[in-house]
């Protein structure tokens, strides 16, 4: 193991990002998201839950699909470059890093969609391992272990060192460009922070929430349970809940006309909480905001654990339960179905 | 169960009970007791999990639009400041009042749980206000913090204790006036030169996630099918394109909320970017204020808006833009 004194973490971002490109939390106008790091830029690795999760890296809210250019009486279609230029995404938080198998299950099954596998691809993974959890958190419901993340390079940060540990040979080529700024040793520090963060996850409000309803259960019954139709009540139809959700993958395909003579088709983040998603020439199937509601945890716990061999599609960051404008949240919905209360 | 609280449910209880309501909408406990939600209760048994307290800063207003399509009469609980927005949707018959019993209840300023965090108190399991503090709890320890550093944004520059419209009140304890000026962030930003104005605004509107929050809890945005939503009107979007985010979408949303914003200061409060939004709405209805004379939307549920209505002493485009002196 390798440990990094924390005032030298500049350092070695300036040296990372001078020959790849970096990715990590970086505070702008009072708020953490993932950005390009750039020489003064300012990083928000003590931020435990960045805004927007760090899916935006493979899969941003907008992109490009293709271009559509007319000249005379030919028509010429462009793809972006599959080419990504391998870059580095820096502190990703064990939630966030199971959302990324959530997210492979959907993008990279046949057939695969390359513009996020050649995202996925080109990304070395730095994850963070959480000190400080707070009550909104529940990764311990999915089996997520958020003092020991996975990744090519898993870190460790306390008030004096950031700790590193290369976990594959991605990690090993990454940690060899660093070395030179690096100490060895922190294993003890390491273990004393991760029993620390482990305690107190074991008492978090939502760790023990049981899930055992929704794979016990079938869907039609889930489903036409009258309960929806309270918990659904206070909904805005905003796409607060979906838009900082790290396993929220659904888009919509539009295009528009950028120049006389381009078009481009790009695809960004859709919700199936407004009124026109899925909308189809013949209307929409979903007309009511308790159905919309219904669907997006319909998704969560029932749909894709049925196709993903029992996995949810959630990871427990607790995104939405910050930031719901009305306090709704999965949570509510898991106890009000499930009807077994946490300890 | 604070006193008032408990005089709310029994009130509630009441006009169920004697079917004088069918409905009563106020607010539901959640897991803490900083996340109620806004609810709808149809029986008097329902109300066990009815909440009022410091978190319930949720206007209530603006579920009556849905609520009254339905048959049926509807008690609301609402708080001073929600009152306005009641009478703006009554003006804009968005709301049939002969459906709806308003009952005003008291409020000393409601409290923010992101900003309790934002001290570094993670893991919270409790928060309590007395006496100009609040008493935090958290897995990693206690702690007491000012009261006027964890209130939301809106309520640092309340519009006061008076209810605009009410039926009847409950209040017990006797509300504070705040005396904070609500323009003073608005000449903060009237003081920068152009280019930090735009450098300001750039950086915090570039944060928009485009999650339409801010325009689905706003009272004063009810179109049926709002234009950016609308795929044949030509500007529809989802997707946060930089110069529309920062240029367009907002400042069209202010524009169109001109003159009707009671400034209730939702559209802030639920900003998951923190985005200052209410200081758009701010300056507009300062400019109003100076323009056209001192205006408040939803200080009455009649008359005409200053932007709907003409006069001829009315300020000339030309002088707004110069900065000079509204008419008689």
């Amino acid at each position: 193991m390798l440990k990094f004194k924390i005032d030298k973490l500049n350092e070695l971002f300036d040296t990372i990002s001078a020959e790849t490109p970096l990715a990590m939390p970086l505070e702008k106008a009072g708020e953490a998201d993932y950005g390009r790091y750039e020489k003064g830029a300012k990083p928000a690795l003590g931020v435990l839950k960045t805004v927007k999760s760090p899916k935006d890296l493979f899969f941003p809210q907008s992109e490009t699909l293709m271009k559509f250019k007319t000249e005379g009486k030919n028509l010429a279609v462009e793809a972006p470059d599959e080419n990504v230029t391998p870059f580095v995404l820096f502190g990703v938080k064990a939630c966030d890093y199971k959302a990324f198998e959530v997210l492979d299950r959907v993008f990279l099954a046949d057939p695969v969609d390359t513009y996020y596998q050649s995202k996925r691809n080109a990304a070395t993974i730095v994850t963070l391992a959480c000190s400080k959890p707070e009550e909104s958190c529940f990764c311990k419901v999915f089996g997520i272990d958020a003092a020991a993340p996975l990744g090519d390079v898993t870190t460790w940060m306390d008030e004096t060192y950031l700790y590193w540990q290369a976990n594959t040979n991605k990690g090993e080529s990454l940690t060899e460009k660093v070395r030179a700024l690096a100490e060895e040793g922190g294993e003890d520090a390491v273990a004393k922070q991760q029993k620390a963060t482990r305690e107190i996850i074991d008492k978090l409000p939502f760790s023990h929430l049981d899930l055992s309803y929704f794979k016990e259960n079938g869907t039609k019954e889930i489903f036409d349970r009258p309960e929806w139709k309270e918990l659904s009540e206070a909904c805005l139809a905003c796409g607060t809940c979906t838009f900082v959700c790290p396993t929220c993958q659904c888009f919509d395909i539009r295009e528009f006309r950028s120049a006389k003579n381009e078009v481009i088709r790009y695809r960004c983040w859709d919700s199936c909480m407004y009124s026109d998603f899925t909308q189809m020439a013949g209307g929409n199937n979903r007309t009511t905001q308790m159905q919309r509601y219904r669907q997006r945890f319909m998704h969560k716990l029932v749909y894709y654990p049925e196709n993903n061999g029992g996995l949810f599609s959630c990871v427990g960051c607790g995104r939405c339960v910050n930031k719901c404008p009305q306090k709704l949240n999965i949570v509510k919905v898991a106890k009000a179905l499930g009807g077994k209360k946490h300890d | 169960m604070n006193k008032t609280e408990e005089q709310i449910v029994k009130r509630a209880a009441e006009l169920l009970d004697n079917k004088e309501v069918d409905k009563v909408i106020g607010w539901k406990k959640g897991e803490f007791c900083f996340d109620p939600s806004p609810a709808a209760f149809t029986s008097s048994d329902e109300l066990k999990d009815f909440v009022y307290n410091d978190f319930c800063g949720a206007n209530l207003s603006k579920y009556l639009v849905n609520e009254c399509k339905s048959g049926g009469k509807i008690a609301v609980f609402l708080k001073p400041c929600d009152t306005y927005s009641f009478n703006e949707l009554v003006k804009e018959h968005r709301v049939n009042k002969e459906k709806v019993k308003v009952i005003g209840v008291e409020c000393h300023g409601k409290l923010d749980i992101e900003k309790i965090k934002s001290k570094g108190i993670a893991a919270v399991t409790g928060a309590e206000e007395s006496g100009g503090k609040v008493a935090v709890t958290s897995l990693y320890g206690n702690a007491e913090l000012d009261k006027n550093e964890v209130l939301l944004d809106k309520c640092l520059t309340c519009k006061g204790k008076k209810f605009a419209v009410a039926d009847e009140i409950i209040v017990l304890n006797e509300m504070e006036e705040t005396k904070n000026d609500r323009f003073s962030g608005v000449e903060a930003l009237e003081k920068m030169s152009e280019e930090e104005r735009f450098a300001f605004w750039k950086a915090e509107l570039s944060k928009c996630i485009r999650c339409n929050a801010c325009r689905n809890v706003c009272p004063a945005c009810t179109c049926n099918k709002c234009v950016f939503d609308n795929n044949a009107s030509g500007v529809a979007t989802k997707a946060p394109a930089d110069t529309f985010e920062e240029q367009m979408f907002h400042i069209i949303r202010a524009f169109h909320v001109a003159g009707r914003c009671t400034d209730c200061g939702e559209c802030s409060r639920v900003c998951p970017q923190h985005i200052p939004l209410h200081l758009l709405n701010r300056k507009f209805i300062k400019d109003i204020n100076r323009l056209y004379g001192e205006f408040q939307a939803g200080e009455t549920d009649e008359g005409k808006n200053p932007l709907i209505e003409y006069r001829e002493s009315d300020a000339e485009p030309s002088s707004a833009v110069n900065g000079e002196v509204r008419h008689a």
